[in-house]
């Protein structure tokens, strides 16, 4: 193939716990005309550890990443915006001062969320499919907020049917170990997303960090809502299962 | 029952009561109405820059600023105090109160009285404190403490309100609005008229002309500093702009920030007391300048947040906010800006913890007129705690052997089959109901994804790999 190189970080979430989001960013990458590598050696970027501040541990992991990411080629890109921030923004924070500072500046540049690659990179030619389901879409904080992500996802989802979801751009009380941590809070600002997502009258809701989508579609499930979840990687390059 | 005494003990106790329900009613309302001010007012992100500019500058040059105020202040034939921590400002007011005998005072709004504590003080003193402020006045007579920096009855309803004034005043219940605020204004008009001195909070100084400004919906701002023969105004030392031009933008971006009016009601200006010729005013009048912490966090690495200008907008943009209320934070400022503010103040120990009251969903900093970079001083905070160790021991040992799971690549790769194997027995149809341990934080409330068992970096050596 021809097409601009990707060196696809899945993240450690889709990894472990959500593989076929990989497959399928991998399959709307390909799709899109890329030539799609896997750095291998990857593993967590450090989010969990740097947001609760144990940014030893986070600098560690951080350093690992930067280590893997540094040696290839091309542009990086990641189903999410999440850790797709914590590389574009916050290793700066966790290496100011020492001399990875151009490592990390090398990087970050080449770092690039999903949507905004396929979108404002490449203004791939792909549009979502959902298989005539009624689409409700959840802007996860740390791409809209912190990478400034918002119509990029609008762009690819123009030929579904998309229902409103009241505050869209809302948290949904994740905030990673925050679930843990204060569960009871976490689970109440979980619970008024649901029910706003069950109003909407979605069939799908479909989002852009597995993280965000896992807290929700645990919380539907655990309601035993019918509503199903999805990373809008899969509706971009198929389920995954091939 | 004692109160609880973290953070999630008070939240705990919250989640789901009718005061959340009534904090999440509120907050929302002025989201609502901050966001429609903001698309009314087409140089609003213009003047947030402005302003966040005039802040950071007057926090640059805060000695100085602070000098040629007091200098100004005198000339105008006020008197300035500057106190160290919140003793020594209660006992300033308490002698300035001393020295005029006064033993009713009617008091505005302020928030850097309720961080000091000062009504206590003073009636530990004898003397008779009533709040002017129509929230500030309902939390008084129910004996509680305000949970908004703005709204400090947030979190209650008109009948809650209602309730209160027939047991604390007297009248006959009612919980229409406008006959409550009735009662209330009849009620303390004749505390106006015979208190013997005001004190009030300041928006902000003006270094500049030595004034200090107030505003309110309430007009009860302009009777607390004129109809007393002494006016003492409190505020924290790094409330101070250098010129007249920089106040203007500051009220622009504050009232549209905090409750989507394009100007509060009242904007009371005090130069000076009472001048020859001036038909109110009080004789005398103090400004007593607090710093209390402030000089440590200006020193550190959250510095920044004193820039704040007490909007409140952070607050009703926080989905934690939205969800438990002022009152689990524990202390006067509550919300974003009180996590930083407070720790701040008042040390790590014990509010560490509040840091962590936070999902970093950033709402806080997309709202913040000043743009102050709430959620890394959040994250600055949390790397202090962990750095002092105050993480529990679970969190620091899970952490460390992740870490050195996740830089070797073959532990690594162990470590999720390993994952997916233990997980087998807990797991139905590839979901967990019921962790173990710290994990049931999760699973008290949601269900989990189990790890699979073919994980992408499999899938990809066994079908992509050269």
């Amino acid at each position: 193939m021809e097409g601009p190189q990707v060196q696809l970080f899945v993240t450690c979430l889709v990894d472990a716990l959500a593989p076929q989001v990989g497959r399928s960013t991998l399959a709307a990458l390909e799709s899109a005309g890329c030539d799609v590598l896997f750095p291998e050696g990857q593993s967590c970027c450090g989010q969990p550890a740097f947001n609760v501040g144990l940014n030893d541990d986070a600098r560690a992991m951080a350093a690992h990443t930067l280590d893997v990411l540094d040696e290839t080629e091309g542009t990086i890109v990641l189903p999410s915006g999440s850790c797709a921030e914590m590389i574009v923004h916050h290793y700066q924070t966790l290496f100011a001062g020492t001399e990875r500072e151009d490592q990390v500046s090398r990087v970050a540049d080449r770092t690039k969320e999903l949507t905004e690659f396929l979108v404002d990179e490449l203004g791939a030619d792909v549009e979502a499919d959902c298989g005539g389901c009624t689409v409700a879409y959840h802007y996860s904080c740390h791409g809209l907020r912190g990478l400034g992500l918002e119509g990029q996802a609008d762009t690819l989802l123009e030929g579904v049917d998309r229902v409103e979801l009241e505050g869209d751009q809302e948290c949904c009380g994740f905030g990673g170990l925050f679930s843990v941590e204060m569960p009871s809070v976490s689970g109440a600002i979980l619970k008024e997303k649901l029910d706003r997502i069950e109003a909407s009258g979605a069939e799908v809701l479909v989002g852009g960090d597995v993280s965000c989508l896992m807290h929700i579609e645990g919380g539907l499930r655990r309601r035993g809502s019918k509503v199903q979840v999805k990373h809008i990687a899969e509706l971009l390059g198929g389920s995954g299962d091939d | 029952m004692t109160e609880p005494v973290t953070f999630i003990g008070r939240a705990d106790a919250l989640i789901g009561s009718r005061e959340a329900a009534a904090v999440a009613r509120g907050a929302r309302k002025f989201t609502t109405s901050r966001e429609q001010a903001g698309k009314e007012f087409v140089v609003m992100d213009e003047l947030r820059n402005r302003a966040r500019a005039i802040r950071l500058h007057a926090l640059t040059h805060l000695d100085r600023l602070l000098g040629h105020f007091a200098d100004q202040v005198v000339a105008g034939g006020g008197h300035i105090h500057f106190a160290a921590d919140a003793d020594e400002a209660n006992q300033i007011v308490a002698r300035i109160l001393d020295g005029a005998n006064a033993k009713l005072v009617v008091k505005a709004k302020s928030m850097v009285t309720e961080e000091i504590e000062l009504n206590h003080h003073l009636e530990g003193e004898g003397i008779e404190v009533v709040e002017s402020d129509l929230g500030e006045f309902i939390a008084q007579l129910a004996e509680d403490t305000p949970s908004h920096i703005i709204a400090p009855v947030l979190h209650m309803t008109r009948q809650d309100v209602g309730e209160i004034f027939q047991e604390k005043l007297g009248v006959e219940y009612t919980d229409d609005p406008t006959e409550l605020n009735q009662i209330a204004r009849e009620h303390l008009r004749e505390i106006f008229l015979k208190a013997d001195a005001g004190i009030s909070g300041v928006n902000f100084a003006i270094a500049d002309s030595g004034s200090v400004v107030l505003v309110t919906n309430e007009g009860n701002g302009r009777l607390t500093t004129t109809a007393p023969r002494v006016h003492v105004a409190v505020m924290g030392m790094e409330r101070i702009v250098s010129r007249w031009e920089d106040a203007a933008v500051i009220l622009e971006v504050l009232a549209r920030s905090a409750t989507g009016q394009r100007l509060s009601v009242y904007t009371n200006v005090v130069t000076g007391p009472r001048r020859e010729g001036d038909h109110d005013g009080p004789e005398e009048l103090h400004v007593v300048v607090l710093d209390n912490g402030r000089s440590d966090i200006l020193g550190g690495p959250t510095a920044e947040i004193l820039a704040c200008i007490r909007c409140g907008a952070c607050l009703n943009a926080c989905p934690v906010f939205r969800t438990v209320g002022g009152h689990a934070y524990g202390t006067v400022y509550s919300g974003p800006i009180g996590s930083v503010v407070t720790p701040g103040l008042h040390g790590m120990e014990p509010w560490w913890e509040l840091p962590y009251a936070s999902t970093l969903c950033g709402a806080c900093e997309e709202v913040c007129p000043i743009r102050i970079q709430i959620p890394s001083m959040l994250l600055q905070l949390r790397s202090q705690a962990a750095a002092e160790g105050r993480l529990p021991g679970w969190l620091n040992k899970g952490m460390e052997r992740y870490a050195s799971a996740a830089t070797d690549p073959v532990r690594w790769h162990r470590a999720k089959k390993l994952a997916a194997w233990l997980s087998m027995p807990i797991a139905r149809r590839g979901w967990i109901t019921r962790m173990p341990g710290p994990g049931r934080g999760w699973t008290d409330h949601r269900d989990l994804p189990r790890p699979s068992t073919e994980s992408f970096a499999d899938w990809w050596r066994a079908n992509r790999g050269s």
